[in-house]
């Protein structure tokens, strides 16, 4: 018995939901809920939580590159089963925990690890935890870069701070590879974001078919896009135009109309943005700002992406203060320092001219003297 | 489907990281579809642009969402993904699974689909990747028959809410996120399932100010744990940061010397309100004037913990820029508790207060934080029922254009402009 195509509603489940989180415990976990008491990290990639019971649990974090397949899941149930007693999870930026209850318990899983080459530890602590990311080429409609590639590239050269702890606090990296930024990456400590840098054509054969007008010109949050007439196959129809000068290619237009496509090898790339946080430690949660406006989609290893994160983070690491996130630097040292120290050139495009974007003008006669000035 | 050079991916099977190129080359040998997944990947890197349509409405009878359509541009060049839909499948609290769980669905993804995954997706469902439409169907069906699971969310309605780790196994989480989590998510099944907002909606629910899964930063409604007594000290463990018998920041900076553990400077010296004090040997705090950032107990988890007297703070409207600009949310309720004995009842009816007004008021395709700034707080306050206080602000106003009510200004709006005249000649 399975689905039948001739009767679909017949025996038809909906609205489940997901299964019950509790019978996915750990042993450990399920009888030290709510009595855990302190944590350290003992090793990179290793963290040890103690309960008021004294129970301990040893947790092994291990990178993953979230884009996987089905005999890599199985092969990570294989450690799981071997090691864990068949349970394991997921963190939020995509590495995977396994989990033990004894001690003793931890080399052979740190072993076993190593020798199958492809679950490096880490990930913890004061360094470069996994890039949160999307989709990028592999599947998605609208992205100005590729999301795993880039990662993946950005990853191996970061891999030394992936397993140490030798920054002033932790530095996390997120990769979007559009403005929709289904990766959130817009309160990132460094944030990798795909980008268009030219304006929608407007397909007059398909646009009648595919797209509601209105819709697309509301789309617009500049109201660039306009109402027009067209010719096509000697009828006129009803089309858009696009006032090329208004356009900040936020691609907003195509996502509500297939017919206004975008991307483009030489226009689409990358953006770097700096210093947003999302923890309310010390300071609020702060945005990432606009840094790099523009590097290219040179594949397969985007060299001058990769190469703009190291010098951000190396500079970083030199010269920020203990516990310091990227933005708290940038902020004391003062953001023409930023520039300065990462060497960086500044440009205009770094200036906001877009919503509230007074409040990013600096009003008070307090600056720094950089090389900026002349 | 053949197998296709792939020249540049190649060049992304270098490396310490682990590579997605080698783990879908092995998936092939047994799923030929990842040929072409990654032959049109490679043509991608050449051309160095998508070649994924847009759109395409699929989705399983019954509901709106848990479904993306994609389809190639190049069907002809690789028939494997010429259908190529992502199914999402709501996860559990936390991410916890069985290896048992986990492997059952595996088989069912090798059975209906490419192969092919994202452990995790940005929102948190299990992403399948690459479907025909075909196939859907029976993979519901076996998802909902054999593994009673399902579909998480997608397009304008409540997407798969998430939350950290909460409670299973961090010593901070100020409620339990992970039953909260699992109860909304039940409760909202429709919502999730079955379109019927301006746009989308999101929860997460974090454990306490670290925020850890970044509810603040991208979640229509953010529930964020915290306490309102003290913080609880264990003096013996601030001696022992203090003496060097314990690493700070539970050894998150043991990678780097940086010199002995100083209190003063590292704990005290960087809080943010200035409330500690060493005195006697003992750490002090005052915590009337603490707001609670979590930087004193990061840095010492096993001196400081926080309060007893836990709940959430509740803020609205955080979203990434598209499309008037990025938004952090807002603080509406500062402090509730989250109470499982009545079904978070608080939570929920604000939940649902909020919905009601922004699928009256919000335009298509406003989240609701765009709603907020269009109508203005002071009207979304009033709406809720609450009452204006500072804790909601960063600070006053700095312009006196208040939206006076005709009922606040004593004789009201309406006036004789004869009668004006009469003593005021123009």
């Amino acid at each position: 018995m399975g689905y039948n195509p001739d009767k679909p509603m017949d025996g038809r489940i909906s609205d489940l939901g997901p299964p019950y989180y509790e019978k996915f415990f750990p042993p450990v976990i399920k009888a030290n809920k709510g009595k855990w008491l302190w944590h350290e990290i003992l090793q990179p990639g290793v963290l040890m939580h103690k309960s008021e019971t004294g129970a301990e649990v040893y947790t092994v974090r291990v990178g993953c590159a979230r884009l996987v397949t089905v005999n890599y899941i199985r092969e990570v149930c294989d450690i799981a089963d071997k090691h864990c007693d068949g349970f394991l999870r997921f963190t939020t930026r995509n590495n995977i925990e396994f989990m033990v209850d004894k001690k003793d318990k931890i080399q052979p899983l740190l072993a076993d690890l190593k020798a199958r080459g492809r679950f490096p530890v880490g990930g913890t602590g004061a360094g470069v935890t996994n890039i949160v990311h999307t989709q990028g080429w592999v599947h998605c409609h609208t992205p100005a870069t590729d999301a795993s590639g880039v990662v993946k590239a950005v990853m191996d050269d970061l891999f030394d701070y992936f397993t140490s702890m030798k920054l002033p606090a932790q530095v996390r990296i997120a990769l979007a590879c559009c403005l929709n930024m289904c990766g959130a990456v817009h309160a990132s400590d460094i944030a990798i974001l795909g980008i268009h840098r030219k304006p929608p054509m407007i397909d007059h054969t398909r646009i009648t078919g595919v797209c509601e007008l209105p819709l697309a010109i509301a789309s617009c949050p500049l109201g660039a896009v306009k109402p027009d007439k067209a010719t096509v196959d000697g009828k006129e129809i009803k089309t858009v135009k696009v006032t090329v000068e208004r356009c900040m290619f936020c691609g907003n237009c195509y996502t509500m109309c297939p017919a206004m496509p975008l991307s483009d090898p030489e226009g689409d790339g990358i953006a770097i943005l700096v210093g947003g946080k999302v923890s309310n430690a010390k300071s609020a949660p702060k945005f990432s700002k606009l840094v790099i406006p523009f590097l290219p989609n040179t594949t397969p290893r985007w060299p001058e992406t990769v190469s703009a994160v190291r010098k951000i983070l190396e500079a970083y690491a030199k010269d920020a203060q203990k516990y310091e996130r990227v933005g708290e630097w940038a902020e004391r040292i003062g953001w023409e320092k930023f520039f300065e120290k990462c060497d960086i050139p500044f440009t205009e495009k770094s200036i906001d001219d877009y919503r509230l974007a007074y409040t990013t003008w600096r009003t008070t006669t307090l600056f720094k003297y950089t090389s900026h000035i002349k | 489907m053949a197998k296709h050079e792939t020249p540049l991916l190649d060049q992304l099977e270098s490396g310490p990281w682990p590579s997605f190129v080698t783990d879908i080359k092995r998936q092939a040998e047994t799923k030929p579809v990842c040929w072409d997944i990654l032959g049109i990947l490679e043509l991608s890197y050449k051309d160095r642009i998508t070649h994924w349509k847009h759109g395409g409405i699929v989705g399983v009878f019954g509901y709106g969402g848990g479904i993306v359509g994609r389809y190639a541009d190049v069907p002809a060049k690789f028939p494997g993904v010429e259908h190529f839909h992502t199914i999402r499948v709501a996860q559990p609290s936390s991410k916890y699974y069985s290896t048992k769980n986990l492997r059952q669905l595996m088989d069912l993804w090798e059975k209906h689909g490419s192969g092919v995954t994202n452990f995790h997706g940005s929102t948190g469902d299990v992403i399948l990747l690459g479907t025909r439409t075909e196939n859907l169907e029976p993979f519901f069906w076996d998802l909902t028959h054999d593994m009673s699971q399902d579909l998480g969310g997608s397009g304008s309605n409540l997407r798969t809410p998430a939350n950290c780790i909460g409670q299973s196994r961090c010593e901070w989480a100020c409620y339990d996120t992970e039953e909260v989590c699992y109860q909304l998510t039940m409760k909202y099944q429709d919502e999730i399932h079955r379109p019927a907002f301006p746009y989308k909606f999101k929860f997460k629910f974090s454990g306490c100010p670290n925020d850890c899964v970044a509810a603040i930063a991208r979640s229509d409604i953010s529930v964020i744990g915290t306490w309102r007594d003290d913080i609880r000290i264990d003096q013996a463990a601030v001696k022992g940061y203090i003496e060097g018998k314990y690493p700070s920041n539970g050894g998150a900076h043991s990678g780097r010397d940086w010199g002995k553990f100083d209190i003063e400077k590292e704990v005290i010296g960087l809080c943010p309100t200035k409330c500690m004090k060493m005195a006697g040997g003992e750490l002090k705090i005052n915590n009337a004037e603490c707001t609670r950032c979590m930087h004193c107990i990061n840095v010492m988890p096993r001196a400081l913990r926080p309060g007893k007297d836990t709940g959430a703070s509740v803020l609205v409207g955080a979203k990434a820029p598209i499309l008037e600009g990025a938004q952090f949310s807002t603080l509406i309720i500062p402090f509730i508790k989250i109470d499982k004995e009545n079904e978070f009842e608080e939570l929920t009816e604000f939940i649902e207060k909020v919905w009601d007004w922004w699928m009256e008021v919000g335009k298509n395709r406003e989240r609701v934080g765009e709603t907020m700034q269009r109508i203005g707080l002071p009207a979304f306050i009033k709406v809720m029922g609450l009452d204006a206080i500072p804790q909601m602000v960063k600070e006053p106003r700095s312009n006196p254009y208040v939206f006076w009510a005709d009922e606040e200004v004593p004789g009201g709006f309406e006036r004789d402009v004869q009668e004006f005249r009469r003593r005021h000649a123009a």
